[in-house]
């Protein structure tokens, strides 16, 4: 019983990790919007 | 040099005596760079008034260019730094991590940010804020923004260590304060932005030095953006982080729920710095698929964040003060509030406006259909103005009116004039930033600097209401100026002149922090009326103002 109140929920765990939420920050982001969209302008067909 | 710490006898504060040097010393950068950019600001309100146009072309988008970076980067980051190290040692009860390193940062983003400047005047740097290519600066104007931001990014890692620090020497059992929490979650952001900055300003500055050919237009503003938007996603972390501390400091208000208040912080670090995404809207480039993901699905839960916080902070007001007893219908405990205590109006104004005017705005432009209507329009710098200027700014300047006697040591001078401010600067920006928007809804142009065309063959008949609220936006421009220049001379006399004030106990070891457990650290249930009849009244106005610009496209776009 009394583990089970100490034990820290996962959520919480998250959210106080700073350096998981840094990760997350970054790689968020990163992917979402410059990766997929340097992906975008990167694929437009060079004019002839 | 050992630690020592000084115990503020006005507020009970905690401060680490190298990182209270590095806050005044960021918070002086950041008021000297709004002092410069308020100046410049006149030189721009009082050209877009038609009936004034006072500068010529060059000079204004000189103007405009200082003006923008001034405000946008600098004075806003050098009073985070102040923000990040307040929250991170002074909250924690714990000395800085590496205050060296931290000077070498705040220098860095010093020279950073006196280069840039110093291109901008020289005349052949006007190329505004954003500083689209194929327009060139000079080599020192980009250098001087990546040394800047190198010096942020230090000034992060600095409060990224000092947590380290704090949790290894247990200065705080169990989680982080909430408002450290929201600086994590500015300091988080801040990284993202000056890496992308880092990717798109090194190549151009090598571009402007010659050694790299050409930079791809349409690349460097997807790029750019991560930067240029999201640099304001930081201010909106930070402010939203000074909301919190404010209704603590004023009401001794505790969050209703820490757990709903930190999933709102979590949704900014995952989702806020997509918005980016919504200046891209009318680009051609990049694909439906990608701008509606980014800045309608993603954004909204950044959206949804914010609603969050624009209702979890008045309701932990209303639960404060409903438990002093000001329990009388709906809205006695706004009525009993302090609004002559600037700390509090400051934040209030700032909530409401950014609210109302930035946030629902900010959705509508989000949407992709919609941005068609006020894309690169006066209506832009009228979202900007209402989230950058009456969110953060007004929000920086109330929390300044409690740092001056607890961080400076000095009483405020005229404490009048002090009671007055927030409303004469916050309101007129309310004023500027909505007939800015009306204007932009009719289709003048952002950062033209002559909205007549005069003298082309491209003239266009604009109606009386633009040059109206042209007018308008110069009029209570200028009121707003005033507000600011009110503020920067007030604390700076206060800070030159005001009466010296007791520095309190210095330590040599800190006092640790005693927090409430998590579960228990949100406010007793008290129900809060008042708080759901505002929220209310924000849903409705935002289903109303969404929809009639849905309306107002169909009328410009028809289908048949």
């Amino acid at each position: 019983m009394a583990d089970q109140e100490e034990r820290v929920p996962v959520m919480q765990q998250v959210l106080d990790n700073p350096f998981l939420l840094l990760f997350l920050g970054i790689t968020v982001p990163t992917v979402l919007y410059i990766v997929w969209g340097v992906m975008e302008v990167a694929n437009i067909a060079v004019a002839r | 040099m050992a630690t020592t710490y000084r115990i503020c006898p006005r507020s009970g504060l905690q401060f680490d005596t190298d990182a209270e040097k590095l806050m005044r010393w960021n918070a002086v950068a950041g008021v000297l760079a709004l002092l410069l950019g308020g100046i410049m600001a006149l030189g721009v309100i009082l050209t877009r008034w038609p009936a004034v146009h006072l500068l010529p072309a060059d000079q204004f988008y000189l103007a405009l260019t200082s003006h923008g970076i001034n405000m946008l980067l600098f004075w806003i980051i050098f009073f985070e730094m102040a923000v990040l190290y307040f929250a991170s040692s002074t909250l924690l009860h714990c000395r800085l991590a590496t205050p060296k390193i931290a000077w070498a940062g705040f220098w860095l983003m010093a020279i950073g940010a006196i280069m840039t400047n110093v291109a901008i005047f020289q005349g052949e740097s006007s190329v505004m804020f954003t500083s689209y290519v194929p327009m060139q600066a000079k080599p020192h104007f980009y250098l001087g923004l990546i040394l800047f931001a190198v010096g942020a990014l230090i000034g992060c890692f600095v409060f990224l260590g000092t947590l380290v620090v704090a949790k290894a020497e247990k200065t705080y059992e169990g989680s982080i304060p909430l408002v450290t929490f929201g600086a994590l979650t500015a300091a988080i952001i801040a990284i993202f932005t000056i890496a992308s900055g880092a990717v798109i300003l090194i190549p151009t500055f090598l571009w402007s030095l010659g050694y790299i050919r050409e930079i791809d237009t349409i690349m460097y503003r997807v790029v750019w953006w991560a930067m240029g938007h999201s640099s304001q996603q930081i201010n909106v972390s930070a402010h939203v982080a000074i909301w919190y501390a404010g209704a603590a400091i004023v009401f001794g208000a505790k969050p209703m729920s820490e757990k709903v208040s930190r999933s709102a912080f979590l949704l900014y670090i995952l989702f806020l710095q997509l918005a980016s995404a919504h200046h891209l809207l009318s680009d051609p480039g990049v694909g439906s698929e990608w701008k509606v993901v980014n800045t309608s699905y993603f954004m909204y839960f950044a959206v949804l964040a914010s609603m969050i916080h624009g209702m979890t902070i008045p309701g932990a007001i209303e639960q404060a003060q409903r438990a002093k007893g000001y329990n009388k219908g709906l809205f006695e405990w706004l009525r009993k509030a302090p609004w002559g205590n600037p700390a509090f109006s400051a934040v209030f104004l700032s909530l409401v406006g950014f609210g109302f005017l930035g946030g629902i705005s900010g959705v509508m432009m989000g949407t992709e259909q919609l941005n068609l209507l006020i894309h690169n329009t006066i209506y832009v710098p009228g979202h900007f103005h209402a989230t950058v200027v009456i969110g953060t700014t007004l929000a920086f300047m109330g929390l300044t009116y409690f740092l001056v006697p607890v961080l400076f040591k000095r009483e405020v001078l005229f404490p009048g004039f002090a009671k007055l401010q927030p409303y004469l600067f916050g309101l007129s920006m309310y004023v500027v930033a909505l007939v800015m928007m009306g204007a932009g809804t009719l289709g003048v142009s952002r950062r033209h600097w002559d909205m007549a065309f005069a003298g082309s063959g491209m003239a266009y008949e604009w109606p009386g209401a633009a040059y109206l609220m042209m007018g308008l936006t110069g009029i209570f421009g200028v009121i707003a100026i005033i507000g600011g220049a009110g503020w920067i001379l007030q604390v700076v006399l206060s800070l030159l002149f005001g009466k010296k004030l007791d520095d309190g106990e210095t330590r040599s070891t800190p006092i640790p922090l005693t927090l409430p457990p998590q579960t228990g650290g949100h406010a007793a249930h008290v129900a809060t009326p008042g708080t759901m009849v505002l929220a209310l009244v924000f849903l409705v106005s935002f289903i109303l103002y969404y929809f009639v610009n849905w309306k107002y496209l169909s009328s410009l776009w028809g289908m048949a």
